[in-house]
């Protein structure tokens, strides 16, 4: 549970957080929107116990600022920005698991479920990957351990789509850990999440719940028909990993469930060409 | 303890990563090479001769670069990792605020230190397989001095660290307080104060409390008790300290200004945002 009262902020005068209250039940999976300037990356840092604030933070009834140790231990964070660290991949996992006490060969497991193979880049700098390895890398490092809250800021921004399907996979196996995700847009997290709060210059300016029927591990089925064969739109298909079923006008693949929102997203760019769109439910 | 631990192995990693660090290792290597084909000789130059005058210079020479290295490359980092978002991420981790700071200035004071000291034993050893004498009791109250001075710098640095929100300004910080202190030297600004009529005392107390002026008289101290290469506050120092009280007070001050500055900038830190 995560109880947040009367949280205030300010910069150099500025009110980052205006007397935020919130509360978060135990195993909620919420969606934390809102502009650049609305407060959301300081919310995560006064969650994290990074910044001095006024009012109170309690996960779980303990402060993160007071007891920091004690309560990181089992909070994941996933940046949007991964840090410039110098040090090599090898000793960053090293270093976490011996801070943390979690076993290196988890990280290993969910790195290889996201795609990524560890030991060719153990003694790589972490600053040197591409962007989309140091995110499978940063999220293997959250999900390889057991915590009770998981913070990820845009946690799926960098990743390719089999990634994509593969964290969503992972995060529906995790059902009682409470998930804070933020993002700037609602369809790329509105699947994932049952709650979802818009901060607004620091103040909950909405706060809702997410009906979505369908389970967050599904895989949809599709097949799509077009009326000519177009470069664009064929690799378009190739970055969901669709295969072509008949010389480019037919194509088939997966869609996992919580990014249906965007599949459809990327279809809607080539409506003119699309003749033909099924999309199916696995069935129970 | 593990924390600790891991803090302390990630800075040593790192630092020994770092070009500083490859740069400063050549520096006070190449210092020693250069005594050692220029200095170790038998010629007398101002009554030092063989190891005593490669210590003398070297201790000079260190004094000269080792706080300035120290306090660039401490504020460098320290300041630059927090500024590039590298806080932000290692701190979400369940690492006690305590053991990150200590552990990580512990590290840096093994990085900066060993070189120095390597260095040193390096030409020590080579002049006694060369026959040379060596002045044993010197050479260990000199390491202990740079110990200290080592120490004293690392605290300033990591107080100027947590103090300035950017690297520029921690950096621009970190050249002013050395510039300070060198520039109340004995032979600098301390002689023009009392050549200015400042009162004695307070010369006195000025040259106490710059610690680079007390690791210059201390160092001094060892090889001419007489003090006749100092300017004028050292004869005062001497007179009132005597050799021993002086050496005891150039290991402690030095030392404890180090802890009292890197203790407050713990202080800051736990208190303040950490990003």
């Amino acid at each position: 549970m995560i109880r947040i009262e009367n949280l205030t902020k300010v910069f150099k005068g500025a009110r980052v957080l205006d007397a935020l209250s919130l509360e978060i039940a135990t195993g909620s999976r919420v969606a934390l929107i809102g502009s650049n300037g609305a407060g959301k990356t300081t919310l995560i840092r006064c969650l994290l116990g990074e910044y001095a604030h006024d009012g109170s933070v309690l996960i779980d009834d303990r402060s993160p600022r007071a007891q920091r140790a004690e309560v990181l231990k089992g909070v994941g964070f996933v940046p949007q920005m991964p840090p410039p660290l110098k040090m090599p991949v090898g000793e960053l996992l090293r270093f976490t698991a011996q801070v943390t006490g979690a076993d290196p060969k988890r990280f290993e497991i969910v790195a290889g479920r996201l795609g990524l193979t560890l030991e060719p880049i153990r003694n790589r700098p972490f600053v040197k990957l591409s962007g989309g390895m140091k995110q499978k890398l940063l999220i293997s490092i959250a999900l390889g351990r057991d915590v009770g809250l998981l913070i990820m800021d845009e946690p799926a921004a960098n990743l390719d789509p089999p990634a994509r399907k593969a964290l969503f996979a992972l995060l529906a196996e995790m059902p009682r850990t409470t998930m804070l995700i933020t993002s700037h847009r609602l369809d790329e997290v509105a699947p994932l999440v049952d709650r979802v709060i818009e901060l607004d210059g620091g103040r909950v300016a909405l706060d809702d719940t997410v009906a979505d029927a369908l389970d967050r591990a599904a895989v949809l089925a599709c097949r799509l028909a077009v009326s000519r064969r177009e470069d664009a739109f064929a690799r378009a298909m190739h970055e969901w990993g669709f295969r072509d079923a008949d010389t480019g006008l037919v194509w088939e693949g997966e869609v996992p469930g919580p990014d249906r929102l965007r599949f459809l997203g990327t279809l809607s760019r080539y409506s003119g060409l699309i003749t033909a769109v099924n999309l199916e439910e696995p069935r129970v | 303890m593990t924390a600790f631990l891991s803090a302390v192995r990630l800075d040593i990693a790192e630092s020994t990563r770092a070009r500083w660090f490859l740069l400063y290792s050549l520096v006070f290597g190449g210092i020693v090479v250069g005594l050692l084909v220029f200095g170790l000789t038998e010629s007398r130059v101002m009554g030092f001769t063989g190891l005593s005058r490669l210590l003398v210079t070297y201790i000079q020479l260190a004094m000269a670069i080792l706080p300035v290295f120290i306090l660039i490359t401490t504020v460098r980092s320290v300041a630059g990792d927090r500024e590039a978002g590298v806080f932000e991420y290692m701190l979400s981790l369940p690492v006690p605020l305590g053991a990150w700071y200590w552990g990580r200035m512990l590290g840096r004071f093994a990085v900066v230190f060993v070189p120095v000291v390597l260095a040193l034993l390096g030409a020590i050893a080579y002049g006694a397989a060369m026959g040379v004498a060596v002045p044993w009791w010197h050479l260990v109250v000199d390491v202990a001095l740079l110990l200290s001075l080592t120490w004293c710098f690392l605290g300033i640095g990591f107080l100027i660290s947590v103090l300035a929100r950017s690297s520029d300004v921690a950096q621009t910080a970190a050249f002013i307080v050395w510039l300070v202190l060198i520039c109340f030297l004995d032979l600098v600004l301390l002689g023009v104060l009392l050549r200015s009529s400042l009162p004695p005392d307070a010369v006195l107390a000025v040259a106490l409390a710059n610690p680079l002026q007390v690791f210059r008289t201390a160092s001094m101290l060892l090889f001419d008790p007489q003090l006749v290469l100092l300017g004028s506050a050292a004869y005062v120092i001497l007179d009132n300290f005597g050799i021993t009280g002086y050496i005891v007070w150039a290991l402690v001050y030095p030392a404890a200004l180090g802890t009292a500055t890197a203790g407050l900038g713990f202080l800051l830190f736990r208190r303040g945002d950490l990003p």
